[in-house]
């Protein structure tokens, strides 16, 4: 099948067949990062705008490489220091850029829903690189890699997606993801940080760190969004380290061949003890590497094959 | 103001009547009703045969914005929407800026309704100075400027023991208390009904129970202090049902329901739309439904809009940065017209006393009947009409409404104020009222 979708703007739309088609290309844009001139034509007189209105190493950094590597033009719009700050809305923003003739817009932004808005506004393509606390699909997607390459296949694996679920994009994404893979998901936090009705997602709840590792394959703890945190969800990073932090005596319980996997940046001593972000299960910087494939295949996917086709 | 109005379903809920006949207005009254009557010479007809002629609608919950934000809404384009949503009656809130909490403002949204009103305007005044939730308003000296309710509407008052004292005060005056009822600290930032679909779309959620907890607390001290109290957007199913028991108690409590809320719910806000985004916030197919069941056994009073406009630039963009609020006047009939009463959700009769004795007795205003000798305010239905709801076509400054695009049938087809036409069909006729 081919790609058919203007935007990419959530997991949850993603028929089974999209995810895979993401994957493969993905998997197939890895062989470039092994070059020694990392640079193929597929893109090159394009134009990608990373448009970034929360602060972003990782995500934005990655989607410019990926344009880079396939010879677009990237040029990047953060918040701080453009016209956000002087009051300009988003849509006034993107209008501004499209006005520049972008093919695809990647956007960043603090509300939920920032992304639907951009592609409603937009003829160009729009990729999400985060709404709120809605999706993340990039990441879902590159933890789905990462995945699959070390274990070989994606159905029937069980996953515990362990910390701040409440306020992490990419619990959703993932949870949507799996869920779609046939993969058993298990969410696990304090119940403060565990999003209202998440069973209705059809997701295992539990409370107990050591009960939700026990017998899975993959580990993934999520940052604890500490700069989203109102109202006392945790009484004290402290505690919350204490009970929920990820580490080797706490991993004892868990299978020999488990997976530990973070989205970064890690909160190191808070929801990962450093020995277990450096430890021999941790392929947190694989899902880096990852990242750029399958940001690749996702610019490409929307800019390359849809103009192409 | 004379004027015969022919063979329509005279529908008055509140005298009982519900019979095809002629009424006959005289001198801005209602004069005679009766089958078959002549109208004297010089005196106008109208011939409502085929629609439904009832008192006319009164609207005890919208935002005029005037003064302040006039760029949203002014008192001389809200109540044009009003008489075009088949409205002869509106209470406005008294979060403008100024806020109404003294008789200057209380003066001067009189004095704008006498000059440039379409509809008779209430204000009502703030309980507390500058809706700060601090000290007391000069409450008296509203009551005596004519206001005919207080609330600090739009933001809760926390401190009960404030709330407290501004039910005690006000008792010698007659006013009930309007609460917006809402525990600030469990809403926190939500945005949207706390449930799956706001796990799903990344919300921040506001729980039923951030108003039933207001709604137990108000009605603990309305029986504390013996004062009325009205629970304004009453949108959860807990709510109902602390509603109906302090009712079946004796405690002075009534409650308003919003089209919105009875008509929508959670769901609608899947695709972000700002237009979906009110407070309350669309609750759930079960909260729905018990709002509709109360509707019917007159737990709820009243319906009330909650007209609320905005500008599109405070209504465009995200939804976590969007204002609270719909525009409700011009569709409001409509739209209970076309999915409540057509279906045989809600008897006709029910509907019409929501919109006409209910609020009236709520405030205890004039109006919301045709005995002989009352304000020949009318509102005229035409239950067969099909339209398509246009936001562009609103006599209100604001567009924010969800239900633009909905294919309807029923429409307000003409308000009399004092006998006066002040709309046919849609179209606004210019007259001054007061």
């Amino acid at each position: 099948m081919g790609w058919m979708r203007k935007d990419l703007l959530t997991i949850q739309e993603l028929e089974l067949a999209e995810i895979g088609l993401i994957l493969d290309t993905a998997a197939s844009m890895k062989e470039i990062a092994g070059r020694e001139i990392k640079k193929v034509p597929t893109l090159r007189g394009r134009t990608i705008a990373n448009l970034f209105y929360e602060p972003s190493t990782r995500t934005r950094t990655s989607f410019e490489i990926a344009g880079k590597w396939l010879s677009a033009d990237v040029i990047n719009w953060s918040a701080t220091g453009s016209s956000a700050v002087k009051g300009e809305s988003l849509l006034d923003t993107a209008r501004n850029i499209e006005a520049m003739s972008p093919d695809v817009v990647v956007v960043r932004h603090g509300a939920s829903g920032a992304a639907q808005l951009l592609a409603r506004a937009l003829k160009c393509a729009v990729v999400n690189a985060g709404d709120g606390a809605h999706e993340h699909p990039t990441q879902a997607l590159l933890d789905l890699l990462t995945i699959r390459e070390k274990k070989g296949h994606l159905e029937g694996l069980s996953v515990a997606i362990v910390g701040d679920v409440a306020h992490s994009r990419v619990a959703r994404s993932n949870i949507h993801g799996m869920r779609k893979l046939g993969m058993t998901v298990t969410v696990a936090g304090p119940p403060t940080l565990i999003p209202p009705f998440v069973q209705e997602l059809g997701v295992k709840v539990s409370h107990r760190l050591e009960e939700a590792i026990a017998d899975v394959d993959v580990i993934m703890m999520l940052r604890l969004q500490q700069e989203r945190m109102t109202g006392g969800l945790i009484p004290s990073l402290r505690e919350y380290a204490r009970y929920w932090g990820l580490t080797r005596a706490s991993l004892s319980g868990a299978r020999q061949d488990v997976l530990i996997m973070h989205p970064g940046p890690v909160n190191r001593g808070i929801e990962l003890a450093p020995e277990v972000a450096d430890g021999p299960y941790s392929v947190i910087l694989d899902q880096v590497a990852n990242g750029v494939a399958v940001r690749m295949a996702v610019l490409y996917l929307l800019a390359g094959a849809r103009a192409q086709a | 103001m004379n004027a015969l109005i022919k063979g329509g379903r005279v529908l008055d809920p509140a005298n009982g009547v519900d019979t095809v006949q002629d009424l006959l207005i005289q001198d801005g009254k209602v004069a005679r009703l009766a089958r078959g009557l002549k109208a004297p010479e010089g005196t106008p007809t109208i011939d409502a045969s085929g629609k439904v002629v009832c008192p006319g609608f009164i609207d005890i919950h919208v935002h005029l914005r005037e003064p302040g934000f006039e760029y949203k809404e002014t008192v001389a384009t809200g109540t044009k929407a009003a008489a075009a949503g088949g409205f002869t009656a509106v209470a406005c809130m008294a979060n403008t800026n100024p806020v109404n909490d003294n008789r200057s403002v209380t003066d001067y949204i009189r004095a704008k309704a006498r000059s440039e009103g379409f509809v008779r305007v209430y204000p009502i005044g703030a309980v507390t100075r500058g809706l700060e939730g601090k000290e007391l308003a000069e409450l008296a000296e509203l009551a005596e400027a004519g206001c005919v309710a207080y609330s600090d509407d739009g933001l809760p008052i926390m401190n009960s023991a404030l709330l407290r004292r501004a039910m005690e005060y006000t008792l010698p005056f007659g006013l009930p208390i309007i609460s917006h009822a809402e525990d600030a600290h469990l809403v926190q930032g939500g945005v949207m009904n706390e449930g799956v679909v706001s796990t799903e779309l990344g919300l921040r959620g506001w729980p039923a129970a951030a108003e039933e907890v207001m709604a137990a607390r108000d009605c603990c001290l309305a029986e504390l202090t013996g004062a009325h109290v009205h629970i304004a957007h009453i949108s959860t199913a807990g709510a109902v049902r602390l509603v109906k028991e302090a009712k079946a108690r004796g405690i002075r409590v009534s409650a308003e329901v919003t089209p919105h809320h009875l008509l929508l719910t959670e769901e609608a806000i899947r695709g972000y739309d700002p237009n979906t985004k009110m407070a309350p916030p669309l609750r759930t197919k079960r909260d729905q439904e018990a709002l509709l069941e109360a509707l019917a056994d007159g737990t709820i009073d009243c319906i009330a809009t909650d007209h609320a406009p905005h500008a599109l630039s405070e209504k465009e963009g995200d939804f976590d940065g969007a204002a609270f609020g719909i525009v409700g006047l011009e569709t409001a009939a409509s739209v209970l017209l076309d999915r409540l009463v057509r279906p045989g959700l809600l008897p006709l009769p029910t509907l019409v006393e929501r919109f006409t004795a209910g609020p009236a007795r709520v405030l205890n205003l004039p109006g919301g009947s045709l005995a002989p000798g009352v304000e020949a305010d009318v509102t005229i239905l035409d239950l067969e009409r099909e339209l398509t709801i246009d936001p562009s076509g609103f006599h209100s400054k604001s567009r924010n409404t969800p239900f633009g695009g909905w294919r309807v049938t029923g429409m307000p087809w003409m308000t009399l104020i004092g006998g006066r036409v002040v709309m046919w069909e849609r179209v606004i006729k210019g007259a001054i009222v007061q």
